[in-house]
């Protein structure tokens, strides 16, 4: 078994409760020196809370924490930050009016004469950065980059704070798989140099890449610890979601016909500096699929369709007749639905009830003079609540209480309610965990069965291929090519992105 | 440019085109005389403006800095009038009792979660309140002491005077300046302007700088109650009405956002400046009703806002497709 020698950081039996809700029950938690930790579980099993627990940013009711055989109780994040532990928490992690020096030296600059030395810390900053290949102007307002880069900026900070235990809870969401490399080396680095990491996340493939050890939560509790090289990955999945899952998703396409009418069809339609002009019809009970990598313009694409950003270019009709989609609220007039991919800022409203945040939109189409009734509400809320299957203790709490993936559901939700014709989804299955990932491919394959025309953006091209009835390729912020039938298959998206980046190249 | 150093630089361009034209008319105004009277009858508003620019920039407002004032003074003067300590040992004592008001203020907003809207706004009337109950006339404060430092300055060229008061304000926003950009206190001021949540979990000790933060407008209110009582000699409880909100105008004149995290000390006092600029305009005219002042101030108010807005907007539009 495991000697005192070798650990590194040992929680025994933590327990986290929230009025209403046991977060951990009695939860064991070893770190080994020198290796990285996979913490999984489904959304709200507990990882985050165990996390915020063993850094001080909450309270734990109970258990103890060693850090090499000494027992610690870290107060306050500062205070785990003293004791070497470096964490990157999931939710937005740095201040978007500080500087990017400021953000990564925060409560450590460098002082001289006991005022801060700018000068020094800008340089310490620079150098720092050269370690991500990032050369960025230090001095600008963290809020001036792209979310990618605020995240490798968050996880250098906490690189450079953990002199003995890093923790990154989900850092990968909002990455490149350019940018997942370059963090798995960093990983690789510190793991060489004796740290223990723990490392949350919900792709698989990452964990079967960079872990050594898994462990695994389900509804607050330690399910186990194995080694990662003898796990397999089905037995994982079921300790995570505690059943078999049948089919992880539906292996072989069956061919759905599409042979409704055009009820979109944009012509031409682009804005400058956001996409190129492209061309685009979707018939009623089609999903078009969006693939490209990170930056190929396809957030943008959805955006000008629901009107976020006003075209410049082009035409738009439903059902044959042209309509002008100039703001949101035209586009859910015309029965719109966008399901924004950043859903920490464009999404949730965190005071408001889980009931609240699903009615939201709907509320907001009918206008505020004509209320939904309670009972509807709580009718429209349980029945969400259930078909995404939502974890949490009852329809009123507020929705901020809810694990990230619960919430990025209940946003789900909030469109579904509006009952819309044409849906786009912008990520729907980042930061979702595997049982509801099927459940979200199944309840998209419901939502095309029932004849609503979709558009799907994905990084997950095997989730693309599963539902996918046309799939729209995109680069440099162009339409490139569709691919349909039975030419959708990994294989050529892949293929069809690849060769668009040669094009690019050439 | 960066887009932090918009607004200010705003500021600063309306100050000067403004100062510009005021001089083309009465060029007198561009003598040291005028300069360093604008800066002695603004002293006292100055010193509180500091306060509230910490207070702002972390997000938050304090509505008490009037009521203090007008307690510090009526404390002074009954003091004074009363016993035989020194005004010195006064001052001291003063500054203890606005700086803890201000403490126990941060205090309860962070330790009950209560809005800081809410908690000044009862700190203000407890203030007041206290003023009234040491006195309700108006006490005049005859002290020699007041006479020698009323009679210090510093001449400079062509016959202005930076009085006492004057240099003190100075001096209050230089150190202003210094801790706002060059202290680690001062950084976690921005942070909390930022974003609470995220400045804990990085680590920033929220409470103890939120208690300090409004300790800090605490006793820069109490310093400025001083500073008024110098101007004035004496000690009025129904004094220094509003003038929070002359601050938090000058605050929010000088480019810094109401909602925190982003602007500048320097840009308060030209702030200041600007709204002292055009009392002396109003004056130099003569004919002018002392209200023009107020709607000046308000249509800058109003265009500063907006302005912000504007630029918050484009910013995020350009953070969007950088
Ligand atoms: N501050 C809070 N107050 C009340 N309940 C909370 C709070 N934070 C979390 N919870 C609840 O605790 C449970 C565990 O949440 P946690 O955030 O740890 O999940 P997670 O495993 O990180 O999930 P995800 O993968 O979705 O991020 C959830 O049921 C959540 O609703
Ligand atoms: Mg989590």
């Amino acid at each position: 078994m495991q000697t005192i020698g070798d650990s590194l950081l040992s929680a025994t039996r933590i327990d986290k409760v929230f009025p209403g809700a046991k977060a951990l029950d009695k939860v064991d938690f070893h770190l080994r020196r020198g290796e990285v930790h996979a913490l999984l579980g489904e959304n709200g099993a507990g990882k985050s809370t165990l996390v915020k627990c063993l850094t001080g940013a909450y309270r734990r009711d109970g258990g103890t924490i060693l850090l090499e055989g000494v027992e610690v109780d870290p107060r306050d994040t500062f205070n785990a930050q003293k004791l070497g532990i470096g964490t990157v928490y999931q939710e937005v992690n740095l201040l978007p009016n500080l500087t990017v020096a400021e953000n990564l030296f925060l409560g450590r600059q460098p002082r001289r004469l006991g005022l801060v030395d700018v000068g020094a810390m800008n340089r310490q900053a620079r150098a720092l950065l050269e370690n991500y290949e990032l050369d960025l102007d230090v001095t600008r307002a963290l809020d001036s980059y792209s979310v990618a880069i605020q995240q490798v900026v968050a996880i250098a900070r906490a690189v450079d704070l953990s002199g003995k235990v890093l923790i990154l809870d989900e850092p990968t969401a909002s990455l490149d798989a350019h940018e997942v490399e370059m963090l798995f080396r960093i990983i690789r680095r510190l793991k060489a140099r004796g740290l223990g990491i723990v490392f949350i996340t919900h792709f698989l493939e990452q964990v079967y890449e960079i872990s050594d050890r898994i462990t695994v939560l389900r509804n607050g509790q330690l399910v186990g610890t194995r080694d990662t090289a003898t796990l397999e990955r089905r037995d994982l999945i079921s300790m995570m979601i505690g059943r078999e899952l049948a089919a992880e998703i539906r292996a072989a396409r069956e061919e759905p016909d599409v042979t409704g009418p055009v009820r979109y069809r944009f012509k031409d339609y682009g804005r400058k500096g956001h996409i190129s002009p492209f061309d685009l019809d979707v018939k009623a009970g089609e999903v078009v699929g969006i693939a490209g990598l990170l930056g190929s313009g396809r957030t943008e694409t959805a955006e000008i369709l629901f009107g976020a950003h006003r075209a410049d270019s082009g035409t738009a009709e439903v059902d044959g007749k042209p309509v002008q989609l100039s703001s949101p609220r035209r586009a859910i007039a015309h029965r719109f639905g966008f399901c924004p991919e950043d859903r920490k800022t464009a999404g949730i409203v965190g005071d408001l009830s889980v009931r609240e945040n699903i009615v939201l939109a709907l509320q907001a189409r009918r206008g505020w003079t004509r209320p939904i009734s309670r009972t509807e509400q709580n009718r429209l809320a349980d029945h969400y609540i259930r078909a995404l299957d939502i974890r949490t203790a009852d329809r009123e709490k507020p929705i901020r209480l809810l694990s990230g993936g619960n919430q990025q559901k209940a946003i789900l939700a909030r469109w579904l309610a509006t009952e819309p014709e044409f849906l786009i989804l912008d990520e729907p299955t980042r930061g979702i965990d595997v049982g509801a990932h099927a459940e979200i491919v199944r309840l998209i394959e419901g939502l095309r069965e029932k004849g609503m025309s979709l558009l799907v953006i994905s990084s997950e091209i095997e989730e693309l291929v599963a539902y996918s009835t046309r799939i729209v390729v995109l680069r440099d912020r162009q339409h490139v090519a569709a691919l349909e039938g039975n030419r959708i298959t990994a294989d050529q998206i892949i293929e069809a992105i690849a060769s668009a980046n040669e094009r690019g190249a050439a | 440019m960066k887009p932090k150093y918009l607004p200010l630089t705003a500021t600063i361009v309306i100050f000067v085109l403004s100062y510009a034209l005021c001089a083309a008319q009465y060029p007198n105004i561009l003598s040291t005389r005028v300069i360093g009277n604008l800066l002695t009858d603004n002293a006292f508003l100055g010193i509180a403006a500091v306060g509230m620019t910490f207070v702002i920039l972390s997000g938050g407002i304090d509505l008490s800095i009037g009521s203090v004032i007008a307690f510090t003074g009526v404390f002074l003067a009954v003091v004074l009038d009363n016993t035989a300590i020194h005004p010195l040992a006064a001052f001291a004592l003063v500054l203890l009792i606005t700086t803890l008001f201000g403490a126990v203020m941060g205090a309860i907003i962070h330790y009950l979660e209560m809005p800081a809207f809410i908690v000044t706004l009862a700190g203000m009337f407890l203030a007041r309140g206290m003023a009234f109950v040491l006195s309700i006339d108006s006490i005049a404060i005859k002290h020699p002491f007041y006479g020698t430092m009323k009679a210090l300055y510093y001449k400079l060229p062509g016959g202005g005077r930076i009085t006492l008061i004057g240099g003190l304000m100075l001096l209050v926003f230089a150190i202003g300046i210094l801790i706002a950009h060059r202290t680690r206190f001062g950084t976690d001021v921005y942070a909390l302007g930022g974003g609470t949540a995220t400045a804990k979990l990085m680590g920033v000790p929220v409470g103890r700088t939120t208690i300090l933060i409004y300790a800090l407008s605490g006793l820069l209110a109490g310093l400025s109650g001083i500073v008024f009582s110098l101007y004035t000699s004496a000690g009025y409880s129904l004094a220094a009405v509003g003038v929070e909100l002359d601050a938090i105008t000058a605050v929010v004149i000088g480019g810094t956002l109401l909602t925190g995290g982003s602007g500048f000390v320097a840009g308060t006092f030209i702030g200041i400046l600007i709204q002292g600029l055009i009392q002396t305009y109003i004056t130099f005219d003569g004919s002018l009703s002392s209200w023009w002042t107020k709607i000046l101030i308000g249509l800058l108010l109003f265009v500063f806002i907006l302005m912000q807005k504007g630029i918050v907007y484009v910013s995020r539009r350009e953070q969007r497709h950088a």
